[in-house]
């Protein structure tokens, strides 16, 4: 226990090692224990790039040369990177001015917009892809593809910013006023550093779910790695191995690249005891360009591709598919294993983002690191790994829901992490210190002090894989217990015999099922921020 | 996709090929789809009874429409019930490749062969029983026996008649090549239906004339690229395209979804043994580490079975029978086709036509 010199000592010196701690158990065991769990999950999440290197190494020489060193690798790498970079820098600015304009402007209909410039992450990306290609039949290719990844992943990026926004300490931006600070200085030298790691960590996930879009790009006729990797998957699995493994490369230097330019530099606030909430500008003359350019991504992102469901559900034709499971019996099998699937990818995000949090030393951050590559490498890609070790040594678990969930966990774990790393340095850990000084054992602290602390990075974590589980496609197919039938399954069965009639209902029910979290997520923060108080002067 | 078949008397087989066919003519004239070792009834009385009551697993490449309703028949006779797993044939032979042995999967059904192919390379595949395989011409199914065909279909050309008539159609796929088809043709060359055709041309004017009509086609297609077959007969058929190959059954699937007055398009055949001109085989096998051997080469044979055969005939899937001297009365008749001769072992796993279509930008 600290004594009451000590604890004001603590409070007055800036942040060293020492302090940075969210993590309420005793130092030594504290940090072992945090490192074991945090290693855990990175080795298990590790295991896809295991298996692709196991594969590859059956890849003769010959056959990587065909692979890799031909005028097509260019025009693959070209692709890959001008898209990268163009939707990256569209997808930061886009998530991050929404979320401003829901989470600190007096916007009229909040919790309406709340909800609706979420939704983009609802929508399976192929069913946003195909909405477009048979409105646009000739909009395909670098921009088709720019625009259509834009608008589907710019949520990724909202998220965590909404997030970390809603944590800001408003007494900051009041001494910046109060210290003469402009609006636009204040944004930048106080709040853009507070929602940093949150527009980084969120334009991070973007650009490794862009290297291992698949779906989208097929029906826009985009050749990415990815789309050669299916190709490869054909006929040669070293070679599509070979190739998924230069995906991992891309992402490592990603991951590099975010590291470097990430920073150190830490925020935090009072503590959620001395939660104020931010406050909200009055929009003013910006009212109508507001409402303007919210309008128009969400017609873009929401309107053309629910648009095109309910062109399909009014025009439903006669199929020769079978209805080989009910509409309710799919549902149901996809909320089970999504909500399965968000908890615990969420449990398993949370000490890597704590360890995260804490940043101390290069082990942390490249366990931390680590974690991010499995989102660069295709869904299918994963699944077959997941075969692999599943056949190999867990057989009582292949083809079951405990796979399943697995399989949803591992591949949306990025994104949990995102989210509730993104709350987690935003928390003082001397909180946490403070409450272990009072008395409280580490696992007190730990339910009443971090816990609620890391709350929002949570409930978006979870809310995040929910809804990427539900519109997951690729891997499902693979894993699913056989004879299972998920929304997500029967739409393919459906869409790929261009049964768009029968195939609507369920692209329907997974659009609502996906959209339930993001709607009660938003009412709760709404409650909780309802009597905001309002600056006068935009 | 790939399969094709030597349907003209090519040199090698021919005598014992005729032979087989002759006497698996003769026995579905007689009503016989025998199983393994009973003598199987293709009526629907029960077989044997041994595999009633047992669940096997089949792992289906094919068309849903077209496996569900073989697989009711199938258990309606036996009594035997099957979990069909559905995905892509391709993902499918993947995933049975890293199950290594321990494939929950008795049998494979899948809508070209070279999937199977693929498998039996890699030595999971069991010996489909003599029986099964002497119910359909020997060239349709694997030279080494471990799969056997089922069911067959011919890649033409499909165009709107409301844009073109026949007389303006290419008698050769080589004429889709032509730069007055820039804009109007629609192509899926990512379906593996598609990969055959490169195949057979590949043999016949090699490979570098194949990349360069590859890439003839590509530009004369522009953005007319589309991810399956079903999106290309329906944008023929809504005019959006005004023609492209495909096999014949996606047409005729959309006449059933769109009714007789919804189809603005026909089908029309290339020159007899064009390098377009092919057809195409489905097949089914029975892994190796199958704990149901008898259960699952009983479902091959009543794939291949009279009973089975019928099934195909009566239900959406519009493929051509092969066996058991079935045929279907609605499509042209099958003597009648006259596709190019070409042997299923050169399209293989079908990673030939692959690169060939890699080289091209169009995989």
């Amino acid at each position: 226990m600290s004594t009451t010199r000590e604890r004001v000592a603590t409070a007055a010196v800036p942040p060293v090692t020492a302090e940075r701690r969210l993590w309420p158990f005793p130092r030594p065991r504290r940090n072992l224990v945090l490192y074991l769990i945090a290693g855990a999950v990175a080795v298990g999440l590790l295991g896809p790039e295991v298996f692709l290197v196991l594969q590859a190494n059956g890849v003769g020489w010959a056959e990587l040369h065909r692979v890799l060193f031909r005028p097509l690798t260019v025009e693959l790498l070209t692709n890959t990177v001008e898209l990268a970079v163009g939707v990256t820098i569209l997808t930061a600015i886009i998530g991050t001015a929404t979320a401003w304009c829901v989470e600190r402007t007096a916007l009229p209909l909040k919790r309406m917009w709340a909800v609706l410039v979420v939704l983009p992450v609802s929508i399976p990306d192929f069913v946003v892809g195909y909405a477009w290609h048979s409105l646009f039949p000739n909009f395909i290719g670098l921009h088709a593809a720019a625009v259509v990844m834009t608008l589907d992943l710019y949520p990724l990026v909202y998220l965590p910013v909404a997030a970390a926004l809603r944590r800001t300490d408003p007494a900051l931006e009041e001494s910046a006023h109060a210290l003469g600070l402009g609006k636009w200085a204040t944004f930048r030298r106080v709040i853009l550093p507070q929602i940093r790691p949150a527009v980084l960590g969120g334009s991070l996930v973007v650009i490794l779910a862009l290297l291992a879009e698949f779906g989208a790009f097929e029906i826009l006729n985009f050749r990415t790695f990815t789309t050669e990797i299916f190709t490869e998957l054909q006929v040669d699995t070293s070679a599509a191995s070979a190739l998924s493994l230069l995906l991992v490369l891309m992402g490592i230097v990603v991951l590099i690249g975010e590291g470097f330019s990430s920073g150190r530099g830490r925020v935090s606030r009072g503590g959620p005891q001395a939660s104020r909430p931010p406050v909200r500008r009055r929009l003013g003359l910006w009212l109508g360009p507001t409402l303007l350019g919210l309008t128009a991504v969400v017609i873009l992102a929401v309107g053309v591709p629910i648009g095109t469901l309910v062109y399909w559900l009014t025009h439903s034709q006669h199929t020769t598919l079978p209805a080989s499971t009910t509409l309710l019996s799919a549902t149901l099998a996809t909320a089970r294993y999504s909500v399965f699937a968000a908890a615990l990818g969420t449990i398993a995000a949370t000490p890597v983002a704590l360890l995260a949090a804490q940043r101390r030393g290069r082990i942390a951050k490249i366990v931390e690191r680590s974690t991010y590559l499995i989102q660069s490498v295709p869904g299918v890609v994963i699944a077959l790994s997941l075969v692999f070790f599943a056949v190999r040594y867990v057989f009582p678990i292949y083809q079951t829901s405990v796979l399943m969930v697995i399989a949803y966990a591992l591949l949306f774990f990025p994104l949990a992490l995102v989210c509730v790393r993104a709350s987690a340095v935003q928390a003082s850990p001397r909180l946490a210190e403070m409450g272990r000084s009072l008395g409280y054992r580490p696992l007190q602290v730990f339910f009443r002090v971090t816990l609620p602390i890391i709350s929002p990075g949570i409930g978006a974590a979870f809310c995040l894989v929910f809804l990427s589980s539900v519109t997951e496609l690729t891997a499902t197919l693979v894993l699913v217990p056989t004879g299972v039938h998920t929304l997500a399954t029967q739409f393919w069965a459906y869409q790929t015999n261009t049964a768009y009639g029968a195939a609507a209902p369920y692209a329907a029910v997974i659009v609502a099922i996906a959209a339930i979290p993001s709607v009660v997520l938003g009412a709760w923060f709404s409650r909780r921020q309802g009597d905001n108080p309002v600056v006068v002067g935009s | 996709m790939r399969p094709m078949v030597a349907r003209a008397r090519s040199g090698r087989a021919v005598g014992a090929v005729s032979a087989a066919i002759a006497a698996a003519v003769v026995l579905a004239g007689c009503g016989s789809g025998t199983s393994t070792s009973t003598a199987g009834p293709s009526s629907p009385a029960p077989v044997a009874g041994s595999i009633k009551g047992q669940t096997i697993t089949l792992y289906n490449g094919q068309h849903e429409q077209t496996t569900d309703a073989l697989v009711k028949a199938f258990e309606k006779q036996t009594g035997a019930i099957i979990k069909v797993r559905s995905d892509d044939e391709d993902v499918l032979a993947q995933q049975i490749e890293q199950e290594a042995g321990n494939s929950p999967a008795d049998a494979f059904f899948t809508e070209n062969t070279p999937p199977l192919a693929r498998l039996d390379e890699k030595g999971l595949l069991a010996t489909v029983n003599p029986s099964t395989l002497s119910s359909v011409p020997s060239q349709d199914s694997a030279s080494d026996h471990n799969w056997v065909g089922v069911s067959a279909r011919v890649s033409m050309l499909v165009y709107n008649t409301d844009d073109l008539k026949q007389s303006d159609l290419p008698t050769s796929i080589m004429g889709l090549a032509d730069p007055k088809w820039k804009g109007k043709l629609d192509i899926a060359p990512s379906e593996t239906d598609f990969q055959p055709i490169v195949t057979s041309l590949a043999a016949s004017i090699g490979d570098a004339a194949t990349v360069k009509w590859l890439q003839a086609i590509k530009a004369n297609a522009g953005s007319h690229q589309d991810p399956d077959n079903e999106t290309l007969v329906a944008n023929v058929n809504k005019g959006t395209t005004q023609l492209g190959v495909i096999n014949h059954y996606y047409w005729y699937r959309l006449k059933d979804e769109n009714g007789a007055s919804g189809m603005h398009s026909a089908l029309q055949t290339f020159a007899p043994h064009d390098d377009g001109y092919l057809l195409d085989v489905s097949g089914a096998g029975v892994l190796k580490s199958s704990k149901h051997q008898q259960a699952a080469q009983e479902l091959l044979n009543f794939l291949v079975s009279n009973a089975g055969q019928k099934v195909l005939v009566a239900g959406d899937s519009w493929e051509y029978p092969i066996g058991s001297g079935v045929t279907n009365p609605t499509l042209p008749a099958f003597s009648s086709l006259q596709p190019k001769a070409f042997d299923l072992t050169q399209i293989g796993d079908g990673a030939k036509a692959v690169q060939l279509l890699q080289q091209a930008g169009l995989d």
